[in-house]
C-alpha cells in the first residue's frame, strides 16, 4: 500500500467519523426541537384548550400569564391555556384574527390600525392601565419637557412605538421638522454612546437598561438622578397598551368561548395578582417558562409591569372610557413622518368591551379578592451590572 | 509539513490576525470612529462598541445570569449552537433535495425548464419576513393524524427556501456543462437518459455542485437564524442574539457570545460540506465557483 492510498483512507475514515458527529448533532438538535417550544400540554380531556399570542417573546411583561398557567389558576377555570410567544414577524393581532390564537396580547394603537382594516377583534380586559413609554435623556442635556426636544437627536423604535412620541410633541408644538429622529436598536448603546439625546424606553426594560451600566464618570451604575424622564401618563398622551383582545365573531356567535374569556379574564387576573404579591416567584417562573434575562432585570420588569397595573382605580382590566377615547383620539389626530394616522375614522363599536371583565370582576369580588389593589406597594429592586 | 497542516496553519494566522486588527484599531482608532461627512465608516473604540476581545472570551466562562441554575454562557450558547444546526441541517437536506430534483426536472425537459426557471429566481425575492409568519400560520393549520407541525419546523422549511436556489441553479449548470461530443457518444451508444446521467452529467456536474452545497449550507444557517428571529422560537442562536442584545450596555461581552456561536455553525455547515467534498475528490477537476 502506498503512502498516498493510505493518506486518503485515514481521510475517509477522518471524514466518516467528522459525517457522523454532524449527523448526530443534527439529530439532537431535532430532538430538543421537537420538544414543543411552547411547553407541554397534558391531553386531560375535560380541560379547554386555550392559545394565548403573545406580542414578543417570555418575559416578565407577561409575568401574570405565566404565574395563572404555573400556579393552575387556568387550569381551576377549567381551561388548558399554551403560551405562544411573539417574535420578530408575528403580529399579535392577526394571529388571533386569523383563528390561529384564541386570545392575544397587544397594544391598543397597535390593534386600532388592524381593526381599521377589518380585523374584527375585541379589547375584551385593559390589562395595563398606565403607559410604560418613556423619553428618557441624561440629566446633563436638560430635556425635562416634550418642547425640549426640539433641535435634538431624538430615538424612536418605529413600527408603532413612536404615537406617544408624536403626540408628545405636536401638544408641545415641536413638529418632526425640529428633531432629528433616529432609528433606534434593541439596546441602549445608541443613548449610552450619545449619538441619541433623547432615546425611547419602557420603564420595564431599556430604563432598567441604562441604570444597569456603569457610569464612565464614576466607575459605579448610572443612577436615576443621572436621567431626566419624560413619562407620557403625566403629559397626557399616553396611549393603552397591554390588553387581551378576543375574537369579535366568536364573542357574538359561541356562548361557550363568550364564557370562556370571562373564564380567562378571571384567571388572568389571578395570575396578575400573585405576580404583584410575590414578585421574586413570579419571576423565577418567567425565567423557568424560558426567558434568559438576568436575575435583577426580571425582578425589575415585574415589579414595573406591575405598578402599570397596581394600584387599579376601577378594578384591573376595567376599560376605562376616558383613557380609551384619549387613545383613539391621539390614533385619529397624530401625523407621524409620513403625514400618516393610525386611523381614519372612530372604530366599529365592537372594538371593546367590559361585559366579560366586569362579570370576572364581579366573580372574583365575590371570591372576596381585591381586584383593586388600593394598598399595593412596590417592592424596591436593586439592579446589578449586566441586569445579571 | 504534513499536506493539511498548511491550510490549518493559515486558519489559524487569519484569526489571529483578525483579533490583532481589532485590538490595534481599538488602542490606535479615534475615539469617535472614523466619520466621513456624516457618515460613520469605522465605529468607535470604545469599550461600549469594541468590547476588548479578553472580555468576550471571558465572559464565555462565566454564568449566563446571577441565577443559581445558570449555565456558564459557552454552554448556553454552545447548546443553542447545536439546536440551530440542526435545524438548519434539516433545512440544507430538504432544500438540497428539492434542489436536485428541480434540477433534473429541468434537464430532463426542455418545457419545465422554460416554466420552473424564472419562478425559482422569482421565489428569492420574496422576502424572509414576508413568507415567515405566512409559513407558521399554515404550518399550525397542518396536523395529519399523530404528527402536528412544530414551530422549529417552519424555521427548517424557511431554511430550504433559502437553500434549494443555489442547488437548482448549480446543478443545472452542471448536468447540462458535459461536451456535446461526450454527449453526443452516449447517443451512439444508445444509453438512456438514466445512464447518460450516472456516468456522465452526474459526474460532470460536481464541479458546480460543491460550490452551491456550500452556498446552500451557508444560507440554511442565515436562515434558520433570521427565521428563529423572526417568527419567535426559542432554543437556538437567533432567540440569543435578540435576547443577550439588551445587554450590551451593562454587559458589553455577552451580546457577542452568540454571535461567536453563530460563525461557529457555520464554519461546521461549511466544513461539513467540505468533507463531501473529499469523497467527491476524483470528480473534482475543475471546479466553478458559484
Amino acid at each position: 500500500m502506498t503512502d498516498l492510498t493510505r493518506q486518503t483512507r485515514r481521510i475517509r475514515f477522518l471524514a466518516t467519523i467528522g459525517l457522523l458527529s454532524v449527523g448526530s448533532l443534527a439529530l439532537a438538535g431535532c430532538s430538543s426541537g421537537a420538544a414543543s417550544p411552547n411547553g407541554d400540554t397534558d391531553a386531560s380531556g375535560d380541560l379547554t384548550p386555550i392559545t394565548l399570542q403573545l406580542q414578543w417573546v417570555a418575559q416578565a411583561q407577561f409575568a401574570g400569564y405565566y404565574a395563572a398557567v404555573d400556579q393552575g389558576f387556568y387550569e381551576d377555570e377549567g381551561l388548558d391555556v399554551t403560551i405562544a410567544e411573539g417574535g420578530g414577524d408575528i403580529v399579535p393581532q392577526d394571529v388571533l384574527a386569523a383563528g390561529d390564537a384564541d386570545y392575544a396580547i397587544s397594544w391598543v394603537p397597535k390593534v386600532l390600525g388592524s381593526i381599521e382594516q377589518g380585523a374584527n377583534i375585541t379589547d375584551v380586559a385593559q390589562i395595563f392601565e398606565r403607559s410604560a413609554t418613556t423619553q428618557i435623556s441624561f440629566a446633563d442635556k436638560g430635556i425635562e419637557t416634550p418642547a425640549d426636544l426640539a433641535g435634538k437627536n431624538v430615538g424612536s423604535w418605529g413600527f408603532g412605538n413612536e404615537w406617544e412620541l408624536f403626540a408628545g410633541m405636536q401638544q408641545a408644538d415641536v413638529t418632526l421638522d425640529d428633531i432629528t429622529l433616529i432609528q433606534q436598536a434593541f439596546d441602549m448603546s445608541g443613548f449610552l454612546s450619545g449619538d441619541i439625546d433623547a432615546a425611547q424606553a419602557m420603564t420595564y426594560n431599556e430604563y432598567a437598561q441604562v441604570l444597569e451600566t456603569v457610569n464612565p464618570d464614576t466607575g459605579e451604575l448610572y443612577q436615576p438622578d443621572d436621567l431626566n424622564v419624560i413619562d407620557w401618563n403625566d403629559e397626557g398622551t399616553a396611549m393603552l397598551q397591554d390588553a387581551i383582545w378576543a375574537d369579535a365573531d366568536r364573542l357574538a356567535d359561541d356562548a361557550d368561548y363568550a364564557d370562556t374569556t370571562v373564564k380567562f379574564i378571571k384567571a388572568s387576573i389571578r395570575g396578575w395578582i400573585y405576580s404583584s404579591q410575590n414578585p421574586e416567584e413570579a419571576a423565577g417562573i418567567v425565567t423557568a417558562a424560558g426567558s434568559t434575562l438576568g436575575q435583577s432585570h426580571q425582578l425589575w420588569m415585574t415589579n414595573e409591569i406591575s405598578k402599570l397595573i397596581f394600584p387599579s382605580t376601577n378594578g384591573v382590566g376595567l376599560i376605562d372610557q376616558a383613557a380609551w377615547d384619549n387613545t383613539v383620539d391621539i390614533a385619529m389626530g397624530t401625523t407621524n413622518e409620513t403625514g400618516a394616522t393610525i386611523i381614519t375614522a372612530d372604530p366599529r363599536a365592537t372594538a371593546f368591551s367590559n361585559e366579560y371583565v366586569q362579570q370576572a370582576l364581579d366573580e372574583l369580588e365575590t371570591e372576596g379578592v381585591d381586584v383593586k389593589g388600593a394598598d399595593w406597594e412596590p417592592i424596591d429592586v436593586t439592579l446589578k451590572e449586566g441586569g445579571n | 509539513m504534513p499536506r493539511f497542516a498548511r491550510p490549518a496553519l493559515f486558519g489559524v494566522l487569519g484569526v489571529v490576525g483578525l483579533a490583532l486588527v481589532w485590538e490595534l484599531y481599538k488602542f490606535f482608532g479615534p475615539g469617535n470612529g472614523v466619520v466621513i461627512g456624516d457618515l460613520t465608516v469605522l465605529p468607535r473604540t470604545s469599550d461600549l462598541a469594541m468590547p476588548h476581545l479578553a472580555t468576550m472570551v471571558a465572559r464565555l466562562f462565566e454564568p449566563v445570569t446571577g441565577a443559581a441554575t445558570a449555565l456558564p454562557l459557552w454552554l448556553a450558547v454552545l447548546g443553542a449552537c447545536a439546536f440551530t444546526l440542526g435545524i438548519a441541517a434539516v433545512g440544507w437536506i430538504v432544500g438540497v433535495t428539492v434542489g436536485l430534483a428541480l434540477a433534473l426536472l429541468m434537464q430532463r425537459f426542455r418545457l419545465a425548464e422554460s416554466a420552473i426557471l424564472p419562478w425559482i429566481v422569482l421565489s428569492q425575492t420574496v422576502p424572509l419576513i414576508a413568507i415567515a409568519p405566512l409559513v407558521r400560520r399554515w404550518g399550525a393549520q397542518v396536523e395529519i393524524g399523530a404528527f402536528a407541525w412544530e414551530n422549529w419546523m417552519s424555521v427548517a422549511l424557511i431554511a430550504s427556501y433559502l437553500a434549494f436556489f443555489p442547488v437548482s441553479v448549480g446543478a443545472l449548470r452542471g448536468l447540462g456543462s458535459p461536451d456535446a461530443h461526450h454527449v453526443d457518444l452516449m447517443h451512439c451508444y444508445a444509453v438512456g437518459w438514466w445512464k447518460t446521467l450516472w456516468r456522465l452529467r452526474l459526474p460532470a456536474s460536481v464541479g458546480y455542485l460543491l460550490p452551491a452545497l456550500r452556498l446552500a449550507a451557508v444560507s440554511a444557517v442565515i436562515g434558520s437564524v433570521v427565521a428563529e428571529v423572526s417568527i419567535g422560537l426559542r432554543g437556538g442562536i437567533g432567540r440569543l442574539i435578540v435576547e443577550y442584545a439588551g445587554a450590551a450596555g451593562g454587559d458589553p461581552g455577552k451580546p457577542w457570545a452568540p454571535i461567536f456561536g453563530s460563525v461557529l455553525v457555520g464554519l461546521v455547515a461549511a466544513g461539513f460540506v467540505g468533507l463531501i467534498g473529499l469523497f467527491l475528490r476524483r470528480f473534482r477537476r475543475d471546479e466553478v465557483s458559484a
